[in-house]
């Protein structure tokens, strides 16, 4: 594109007014990488387990993460009235106490896989924004008594109140 | 026997495009007649088969024939009848098929439309679209080929992927998206057939810039449909996530933007050639780009739905038209020396050259935030995201750099700016610029994002409000004419201009929507019992009970509200969650109320007796309008496409010495020292 702006000038000034317009353009590409890299490096978002999180030492504090886990059978601490949620999630190894506000999906219950999407606090406490729900595509038949159908019957005799 | 059918109707296209390939470059090395007649034929006979194995596939998906994996992988006999015609493009193969079906039908189109053209340039992008086909053919006849048989045969299929059949948009944001996509293979194709016969003047854009406008028509009204799907069904209140899926679908539309601006460079200036012919194949690389990232997995996304072994293709195939097209360009590159040159910085060319820097730059962010993902697993091995921020916070100086570039441009004329009526036009926009700034701080708007938004949208608004007025009332004092008489006599005389400021004024809309509904946006949420209430801005919500319906497809589960606004009863709002028993997880149906400022109210959980609910409720102002926007862009594309046709034959009837293809009038070497704001 550089040379749009010289065509009209004589073939001799060509060169030079070409290399110069090339050196501005490589300036302030340079520049808008620079200041790209940078904006991403401030919002990159890392997934973790409790584990990976645990063996950054100080630097966990730094960065938000999405952190993925299981959540640990009868941990769950939900407030309704406050919505005010405690869980603690694990990989295994490592467990990691999770706050949140607000309502999880409905799908939210001991033993699921979830991702949650926050900070580690000074405390220890992993302060999370979001929380999704790890479900799979891979097609599996309901147990009987599991389905909506079953869970929700009292709900379906109320319909039309 | 569908198997067997649908797999050779595949082959049979695939077949077709390998000899038409060749004959159409035959045809187009010895301008031979007979061989271009044939090659076209090929173009026709390609749509009409992929008609039929569309509608074979489709009425396999109706009659349930599950001995077809397509059909055994989204068919379900639970699915009603309209949710099984549209899951024609639920998953990989189906969409390639369908995608097969619109890439045929425009080639035979296109080739139509043009088929009494002379010279190598239309055989030569005839060839190419060749090219491209065999590509997808070959896609449907070995990775994905959704006629494969299955045995043994299922008794029952899972049914399409339930956010597919959540809601009706479904119906028409695939097809509608589609359309621009592989509308963009025409000037792709085009500038490929200009640089292989040499053709290098403006010839390939006149052919393909009505083309561009029509895909690019489909590609903006797609990207809004996509986002008014997000909003209307994944129930978080917004419609931009930034997710890679929608990233796909705005980085061509940013190219392709850039490419409308620019081949007006070149018509009306003859500057700009590398640059456009680059910009066609960006924008249709991009496109490549977009289906593969949607359809390999490999980046992951609420819309990713398919996870194969087509990627590898895809890779190949990109690399392939990258390395071709930068060899023409290269080997063309002494032919390319450019014809005219920059008169003045205050000119129309010098905005359209900022225009383009601005939206090149702006893909390449979007594209590095989208791609950083696989570069770090690939590189430094670990998995990360690009956050939202990121994108906001980037976006942010492209948008309102683009805005401010829209209040400059129509005010400035082509060539060299004269000062008369350009200090009024920056005296009125710049005024209103400050009073709209001054007013949102003023009345409480604290988000600088918002308070720029707002401001370079009134700087936009009155520049293009201005193209209107002038020669409108121009008009009426010189003719004694009606307003309406005026303003429809000025937009005919020049359907491209005014259809385009028209474009505008729906960018400016969307833009003042998007900064409003997340700028000014609450939510709360709540766990109430039955009888209690929440409220939020104005709007109360009083929780009235839970209920359930079993469905032939899908398990509902619903709450109802008692909605009020300042007390005034505005009806119930029925949020609900969808059980499809291929997931656990459920599917949200939020409950939305558009207006000036919507309502959207989410069911997020209950408590299986009923007795507890707990609702998030969003108030978010003028959402309404990005959708209003986004139909204003057509609607001033498709305007311009409609008469600017419309007065091209006419045109031509009265002049045939008039070169084709300019909606403008003639392509005029001199600068135009006149604009039609200043000149009416």
């Amino acid at each position: 594109m550089s040379n749009e702006a010289t065509s009209s000038e004589t073939p001799e000034k060509r060169p030079r007014r070409r290399g110069l317009t090339l050196l501005g353009v490589g300036v302030i590409l340079a520049g808008f990488g620079y200041f790209l890299l940078g904006g991403i490096g401030d919002n990159l978002v890392y997934y973790l387990s409790p584990t990976e999180l645990d063996a950054r030492g100080d630097a966990a504090y730094e960065t938000s993460v999405r952190l993925g886990g299981v959540v640990i059978p009868e941990s769950i601490q939900w407030d309704a009235e406050a919505l005010d949620l405690r869980f603690r999630i694990g990989d295994g190894s490592t467990e990691m106490e999770v706050h949140s506000q607000g309502a999880p999906p409905q799908m939210f219950r001991d033993g699921i896989e979830v991702l949650v999407e926050g900070r580690l606090a000074d405390s220890g406490v992993f302060h999370s924004t979001n929380l999704m729900v790890m479900h799979s595509n891979e097609y599996r038949a309901p147990q009987e008594g599991q389905r909506p159908q079953d869970l929700y019957q009292d709900l379906l005799n109320s319909e039309g109140e | 026997m569908r198997s067997l059918l649908g797999t050779s109707l595949s082959t049979s296209a695939l077949a077709i495009s390998v000899v038409g390939l060749v004959v159409a470059v035959l045809a187009a090395r010895r301008l031979d007649d007979r061989l271009w007649k044939w090659a076209r034929w090929g173009a026709y006979a390609n749509l009409w088969i992929m008609v039929v194995a569309n509608l074979l596939m489709v009425q396999a998906l109706v009659v349930r024939d599950f001995s077809l994996s397509y059909v055994a992988q989204v068919g379900s006999h639970a699915t009603p009848l309209f949710f099984t015609v549209i899951s024609l493009w639920a998953a990989l193969e189906g969409s390639l098929l369908f995608w097969g079906l619109i890439m045929a039908g425009l080639t035979a189109l296109v080739i139509y439309v043009h088929r009494e053209a002379t010279g190598p340039l239309v055989p030569y992008a005839l060839a190419t679209m060749f090219g491209i086909g065999i590509f997808f053919y070959l896609l449907l006849v070995v990775p994905a080929n959704p006629f494969a048989a299955v045995y043994p045969v299922p008794a029952d299929g899972p049914g399409p992927n339930p956010l597919l059949q959540n809601h009706p948009l479904m119906a028409i944001h695939p097809p509608i998206l589609y359309l621009g996509y592989v509308g963009m293979m025409v000037p792709f194709a085009f500038a490929i057939g200009a640089l292989l016969s040499g053709k290098l003047d403006d010839s390939w854009l006149h052919y393909t810039r009505r083309w561009t406008v029509f895909a690019w028509t489909f590609l903006t009204l797609g990207v809004v449909a996509g986002m008014w799907w997000s909003y209307e069904v994944l129930g978080w209140g917004g419609y931009w996530a930034w997710d890679p899926v929608e990233n796909a679908s705005f980085l061509p539309w940013l190219t392709a933007t850039a490419l409308i601006h620019s081949s007006m460079v070149q018509e009306r200036r003859g500057m700009l050639r590398v640059w456009n012919l680059t910009l066609a194949v960006a924008t249709f690389l991009l496109t490549i780009l977009g289906t593969f990232l949607t359809r390999s997995g490999i980046l992951s996304s609420v819309h990713a739905f398919a996870e194969g072994t087509i990627g590898s293709y895809f890779v190949v195939f990109m690399a392939i038209i990258l390395v071709f097209s930068v060899v023409l360009l290269l080997g063309r590159s002494e032919e390319l020396k450019t014809e005219g040159s920059l008169d003045s910085i205050a000119s129309r060319e010098t905005v359209f050259f900022f225009n383009n820097v601005v939206l090149v730059a702006f893909t390449f962010t979007v594209l590095l935030g989208t791609l950083f993902p696989l570069l770090a697993e690939a590189f430094r091995g670990v998995t990360v995201s690009v956050g939202a921020p990121f994108f906001n916070q980037m976006t942010l100086p492209f948008v309102v750099a683009l805005l401010f570039l829209m209040g400059v441009g129509p005010a400035l004329p082509w060539g060299k700016a004269s000062r008369k009526g350009l200090d009024q036009n920056f005296i009125q926009a710049g005024s209103a610029m400050v009073v709209v700034a001054v007013l949102s701080v003023v009345l409480g708007l604290r988000d600088p994002y918002a308070v720029l938004a707002f401001a370079f949208s009134a700087f936009a608004l009155v520049t293009n409000v201005r193209e209107y007025v002038i020669p409108v009332r121009a008009r009426m004092k010189a003719r004694g004419e009606k307003i309406i008489h005026a303003l429809a006599s000025v937009m005919l005389s020049n359907p491209r201009r005014y259809g385009g400021y028209f474009a505008h004024f729906g960018v400016i809309v969307m833009a003042v929507g998007i900064a409003a509904s997340s700028a000014l946006q609450t939510t709360h949420e709540a766990t109430l019992t039955p009888g209690q209430s929440m409220q939020v801005e104005d709007f109360t919500l009083t929780f009235e009970g839970m209920w359930a319906e079993d469905q032939p497809q899908r398990f509902q589960v619903g709450a109802t509200l008692a909605a009020t606004k300042n007390g005034r009863g505005i009806g119930a709002m029925e949020p609900r969650l969808n059980y499809y028993p291929t997931q656990e997880d459920p599917v949200p149906t939020p409950a939305v109320r558009s207006r000036m400022t919507d309502l959207y109210v989410v069911l997020m959980a209950f408590q299986p007796d009923g007795s507890q609910a707990t609702i998030q409720a969003i108030v978010e102002p003028l959402v309404i309008w990005i959708w209003v926007g986004g139909v204003m862009i057509a609607l001033g594309a498709s305007f311009g496409l409609v008469f600017g046709m419309r007065k091209e034959t006419s045109s031509k009837r009265r002049t045939s010495s008039q070169r084709g293809g300019e909606g403008r009038g003639q392509v005029d070497p001199k600068p135009q020292l006149t604009s039609a704001g200043e000149n009416p």
